[in-house]
């Protein structure tokens, strides 16, 4: 179960915001990168994220650039799970990739406001806005998928599984 | 099946697959830039696997921070410098040796005709130009393909695009992809593949192909894809020796949803800001001034792009206050451009011709933009913040309009140029 406090955004939300290219170069390390994650979208974020928020976005969430250093930041910035409409699939991979819970769930923007208390439960990718006492569905994820979030990544899933 | 769908089944060893149907697949070309590069070989050193998969598959191409625009740019080329020493990678283009990656991979002959291929680039799905399924990876997946040589895939659904008909003069494929951007939108293709088709495409040159396929990933596809002809044929026979196999679709392929775009009326296309998808034709955007005009990129770098260019600016000269930059998108590029006295003709202007690079392009080096400016620009983003200052503005067009408003200072339809 993942819970925590929902932190909203609309369509389209780009890498080039959620992490501004002239950072890339600046450091591979993540808790650097953090501390600049949706800075051009929202310049607060890193604050509001500390301890554990949950994204929630409209269509979309990460289109643009294939960069992993945004979903990186994200995580390294608190954020535990990210909910959206739909996602740009090298996001998505990369996400999960990670270890960062990414979940596709229909109508989720309109149901959920900024600062909703939700409860995510990965397994049956049933939703629960605390705060508005709803429980939305979203898209379960597949098993191996499921695997390798549980594994904390994809790296840490081929070193305990091994190379096929 | 489709090419896309014939493709994947050749790499996952299976006789056919479906829309959906997830697959492991089998890589045969990898692609790592100077930016993406030092994340996916740290990600790598972390597996614990000493030696990649094929050395002689992977290829690894300096062009996002070339040359070194600071200290820490350098450590990153030096990172990826002894990971190709230590591997033993051939297909290593190091500053001076080749240039913007998505150029490069099919002009040194890196890409074929029914072949898988990954790079540590969004704007990987350009190389569907060659009848290739192209698609950007992030560099945890590149690391596990380095370590393994293969990833899963979900099949894609599949949008086939027919375009019909001739551009009007000075109109050009970069017009036309921006013009499908706009109908279909931002995530109009999202999750899907989409296959470029129709007259409009079989009269195209490889040149234009390549910036259809390239900007696919705008409307959020997975990659973007022509079938290959005579056209793609004669380019790659000139850059590979290596055998490939060509893919042609079944009579009874299926795809998603076929859109048909007449292209006969269609006017020149500008993207404004701050989303691609946010397309007008040009006469409705005339008389936005401009501070900056950039020709270059992976999307309109090439030489096709620049002769067009050229032949607004001879004899003319880049407005007082505004800024042209040029970057030739490989060192090929620049040569030929040279020969041909193009760079000439932009140097006469009072353009600027840089090496090549994406610097500008993704706001890394060589033409970052101030609060308050606008760059009208020939490459692929015009995101908040992607060119330098998130209070900047991009607006993405074609090169003729690129060049005609260099001139003028102000958005310009290259038509109203003409004598």
């Amino acid at each position: 179960m993942i819970s925590g406090k929902a932190i909203k955004y609309g369509n389209n939300v780009n890498t080039d915001v959620i992490l501004p290219g002239k950072y890339l170069i600046l450091t591979l390390d993540p808790m650097e990168l953090a501390k600049h994650a949706m800075e051009g979208l929202d310049p607060l974020f890193f604050r509001k994220a500390q301890g554990g928020a949950i994204i929630v976005a409209g269509r979309n969430f990460g289109c643009g650039s294939s960069r992993e250093e945004a979903p990186l930041a994200l995580k390294h910035a608190g954020v535990s799970c990210v909910l959206a409409e739909s996602f740009a699939r090298i996001f998505y991979r990369n996400a999960i990739n990670l270890g960062l819970p990414v979940l596709e769930c229909s109508g989720v923007s309109g149901k959920v406001e900024d600062g909703d208390e939700l409860v995510v439960n990965l397994g049956t990718g049933t939703i629960k806005n605390r705060s508005k006492n709803l429980t939305l569905r979203a898209t379960q994820l597949p098993e191996f998928v499921m695997e390798i979030l549980g594994d904390g990544g994809l790296i840490e899933h081929l070193r305990k599984r091994g190379l096929k | 099946m489709n090419i896309t769908e014939k493709i994947l089944a050749k790499a996952s060893g299976k006789k056919e697959v479906s829309p959906e149907e997830i697959v492991e697949a089998k890589v045969d070309v990898a692609m790592v830039h100077d930016l993406t590069g030092p994340l996916s070989v740290e990600t790598f050193r972390k597996i614990g696997v000493e030696k990649v998969w094929d050395n002689q598959r992977i290829v690894v191409i300096f062009d996002h921070l070339v040359p070194a625009n600071s200290e820490r740019s350098a450590q990153l080329h030096s990172i990826m410098r002894e990971f190709v020493i230590e591997q033993k990678i051939e297909n290593f283009y190091d500053i001076g040796r080749g240039g913007v990656c998505h150029q490069v991979m099919p002009e040194k002959g890196h890409v074929r005709p029914g072949e898988l291929i990954v790079g540590a680039d969004s704007h990987t799905c350009t190389y569907g130009a060659f009848g290739a399924f192209a698609t950007g990876i992030g560099a945890t997946d590149m690391a596990a393909v380095f370590a393994t040589g293969a990833l899963w895939l979900k099949v894609p659904n599949v949008i086939k695009v027919n375009a019909e008909g001739r551009f009007q003069r000075y109109v050009t494929p970069k017009d036309l992809i921006l013009n499908i951007i706009g109908e279909i939108k931002a995530d109009g293709a999202i999750y899907k593949g989409i296959e470029f088709a129709g007259s409009t495409i079989r009269n195209m040159s490889i040149d234009g192909r390549m910036t259809m396929c390239n900007m696919a990933i705008e409307a959020s596809a997975k990659t973007g894809i022509v079938e290959p002809d005579e056209t793609t044929l004669n380019y790659i026979k000139e850059r590979t020796n290596k055998p490939f196999q060509i893919f042609k679709n079944d009579p009874a392929a299926t795809y998603e949803k076929i859109l048909n775009f007449d292209i006969t009326n269609m006017e020149l296309q500008v993207s404004c800001p701050h989303s691609v998808d946010n397309v007008k034709p040009v006469s409705e955007v005339a008389e936005v001034s401009i501070d900056q005009a950039f020709l270059g990129s992976c999307t309109n770098g090439r030489l096709e792009d620049l002769r067009l260019a050229a032949s607004f600016l001879k004899g003319k000269k880049v407005k007082n206050g505004v800024r042209m930059i040029v970057a030739p998108a490989s060192q090929e590029v620049y040569l030929q451009a040279l020969q041909e006295g193009l760079l000439e003709i932009f140097l006469k202007a009072g353009a600027i011709v840089g090496n090549p690079t994406c610097g500008p392009c993704l706001g890394g080096h060589l033409g970052l933009l101030a609060p308050g400016e606008v760059c009208i620009s020939s490459s692929n983003r015009n995101f908040v913040g992607r060119m330098g200052s998130p209070k900047a503005h991009v607006y993405l067009a074609s090169p003729s309009t690129v060049a005609a408003s260099a001139v003028t200072g102000k958005i310009t339809d290259p038509r109203a140029l003409e004598v």
